[in-house]
């Protein structure tokens, strides 16, 4: 490969590796919307918690960085539980300002967590090596390859496990409709309880990753604000949505890095919501969701 | 001793002020407002003319999200553009204040009306998702405009004046937000009852009844777009003059997020509701400011703890109002006067 479409393959395989990090946490607000109806807007905050975890663990306190890696991920399952039960649970059947607004102020609460327990420095993990491997002439770091392949190895696990698992199958009935489920047997407080867990657990492995790529600071909350596009892109409930969502906001959002800033210097900051407001104006659900149909 | 408030036409029913009582202490208070200058610190001038700006602001907010029922995430956007365009009408182009103010409203309610149109096929989430994106892309625009907007740096407004009156001086631009803050209540409370008002409401609880019974949805859902952030713009400007330096940072996300939840705290729907939001919004900041500050000289070694207090305060407040007081203080306060109206003979 050379010249002009090395180039774009270079910000082409850059996007899809930053946009499965994307699907991933994707996958969690599809997951919480498709079964609770609730949009967790906290979605970032639990990245950022995940990250400042694992970073405490693996640099303040020395461990191996995958075995603090595991310890989060339990950590988080308890988070979600947490917060289901505290906070979401209470308002089931709420307008959709509260259940917004709840989640929101879910997102001052766990900053300011953040902030009391590891201050507000940006941090480095340094755990992958920087320099980078060569892919047919396309450069990326192995950071980059590790998050593309965890991201879409978890994916193809949650794709399974919807598929087969016995709770998965509980989560699509639910899912589908809540009361029918509940009458075949499905404990519906369960499932929702699972599908936080779930969403937090994907949440902070993306936050880990971003954190890696990025640093881990204050600002991982914005990145549960930049996966909106694509999850409006996929449609709100849609799984497989959610995925192709993810790659193609990383996927645009490294072209438009690439060939609009000249133009439009760091356009690719606001470039995925440029595209979120032309969705939402042309295909308001999506591409998989579900069409919202009200009859008189 | 009145036992209730019986309304036997329906003029009575729709007057702004319900009872004599009501008209004399609102008329006590005002009164008060305007004499405050002259008996408070500059520090409580300041203040109180923060809190008139966020009473503005929050009077669009609710007449939006309130009564229309359209959530919007990208208040503090709109008073940036009201804050930017009358700034920069006055120090670039010269315009006088009193035709930059109304310049400001009316350009956020432009940009308003155009981030409302989707508002025609959206509702509910995909609505707060759409006004976050206006949120994002209006503060891009802020921070990357240099030639106009000077970009992250921010830019410097000058002064305004409006006759006798110069704003550099904290007590005249007290006076001001003072007057727009009861005119924006005033309008607000006449919008709420006029056609306009009634079909606001309508639509918040049942656009597919309120269409089926005449209701231009379109036209409504974007008027109520538009006076919401006309009211925004206004503030924006006025909150220009008060900071006298504005960058991004004074529109975030985060603001308009805060703004939201003082009209969740207030009452969403009551027109009360945005005063008291503001009122309690201040007041809680107030003190955790002062709590932060004498915890910062007992324990100087955990400053980074108290800064995240802020956070935790605020964010348990907006949960705990949203799980056991719903409606806000508003209701709260209806339910109080309530009980005193007919005490000690309540039933």
């Amino acid at each position: 490969m050379k010249g002009e479409f090395l180039f774009f393959m270079q910000f082409v395989m850059t996007g899809l590796s930053m946009g499965s990090i994307y699907a991933l946490v994707a996958l969690g607000f599809v997951l919480i919307y498709k079964s609770t109806s609730i949009l967790n807007l906290a979605q970032g905050e639990f990245l950022m918690v995940g990250a400042y975890f694992c970073l405490s663990l693996t640099i303040d306190f020395g461990l191996n960085f995958f075995a603090s890696f595991a310890i989060t991920l339990v950590f988080s399952v308890v988070l979600g539980l947490l917060v289901e039960r505290l906070v979401l649970r209470p308002l089931i059947g709420e307008p959709i300002i509260s259940v917004i607004m709840v989640t929101l102020g879910l997102t001052y609460v766990l900053r300011g967590f953040v902030i009391m327990v590891w201050g507000n420095d940006i941090r480095q993990f340094n755990v992958f090596p920087q320099e980078p491997i060569d892919l047919w002439g396309v450069k990326l770091t192995y950071l980059y390859v590790w998050s593309m392949g965890i991201s879409f190895f978890l994916l193809s696990v949650f794709v399974l496990f919807f598929k087969y698992a016995r709770t998965g199958i509980f989560m699509r009935a639910v899912a589908d409709h809540q009361t029918a489920a509940q009458s075949m047997g499905i404990s519906v407080k369960r499932v929702f309880a699972t599908s936080w867990c779930i969403a937090a657990v994907v949440s902070s492995i993306g936050g880990i990753l971003v954190g890696n790529i990025a640093g881990v600071g204050v600002d991982l909350g914005y990145v549960g604000l930049k996966v909106l596009p694509a999850v409006i892109f996929g449609g709100l409930d849609s799984i497989l949505g959610a995925i192709i969502g993810g790659l193609v906001v990383g996927v645009l959002e490294f072209l438009s890095a690439g060939y609009l800033d000249p133009y439009i210097p760091a356009i690719n900051e606001v470039f995925p919501f440029i595209v979120l407001v032309l969705v939402l104006m042309i295909k308001p659900y999506g591409l998989f969701g579900t069409e919202e149909i009200e009859r008189v | 001793m009145p036992s209730g408030l019986f309304h036997e036409k329906y003029e009575t029913d729709e007057r702004v002020f319900q009872t004599a009582f009501v008209k004399v202490w609102l008329f006590v208070f005002l009164a008060g407002c305007a004499l405050f200058p002259f008996v408070a610190s500059k520090y409580m001038i300041s203040i109180m003319t923060e809190v008139g700006i966020a009473v503005i602001a929050c009077h669009g907010l609710n007449l939006l999200t309130g009564f229309t029922g359209q959530i919007s995430l990208g208040h503090a956007a709109f008073m940036g553009v009201g804050a930017y365009t009358c700034s920069i009408l006055i120090s670039t182009a010269g315009v006088p204040f009193v035709l930059a103010l109304p310049a400001a409203g009316a350009m956020a309610a432009l940009v308003g009306m155009v981030f409302g149109i989707p508002s025609l096929r959206l509702r509910g989430l995909y609505l707060a998702i759409a006004t976050i994106a206006a949120q994002f892309i209006i503060e891009f625009v802020i921070r990357r405009w240099d030639g106009l907007t000077g970009g992250v740096e921010g830019m410097y407004v000058d002064p305004a004046t409006l006759g006798p009156l110069h704003f550099n001086h904290p007590i005249h631009l007290y006076y001001l937000t003072f007057v727009l803050a009861v005119a924006a209540t005033l309008a607000a409370k006449n919008i709420i009852r006029a056609r306009s008002g009634r079909a606001f409401v309508a639509i918040r609880d049942r656009y597919l009844a309120a269409e089926v019974i005449g209701v231009n949805l379109f036209k409504y859902r974007l008027m109520s777009f538009a006076v919401s952030s006309f009211l925004a713009g206004i503030a924006g400007a006025l909150m220009a003059q008060y900071l006298e330096v504005i960058t991004h940072e004074s529109f975030t996300i985060h603001q308009s997020i805060d703004y939201l939840a003082m009209c969740i705290i207030g009452g969403l729907g009551h027109l009360l509701g945005g005063i008291f939001g503001v009122a309690f919004w201040f007041i809680l900041e107030r003190m955790l400011e002062w709590l932060t500050t004498t915890l910062n000289s007992a324990f100087p070694d955990h400053i980074t703890w108290f800064v995240s207090i802020r956070e935790i305060v605020f964010g348990v407040t907006i949960i705990w109002f949203l799980i056991f007081e719903p409606d806000g203080l508003a209701a709260r306060w209806r339910t109080i006067r309530a009980y005193w109206k007919l005490w000690p003979f309540s039933y």
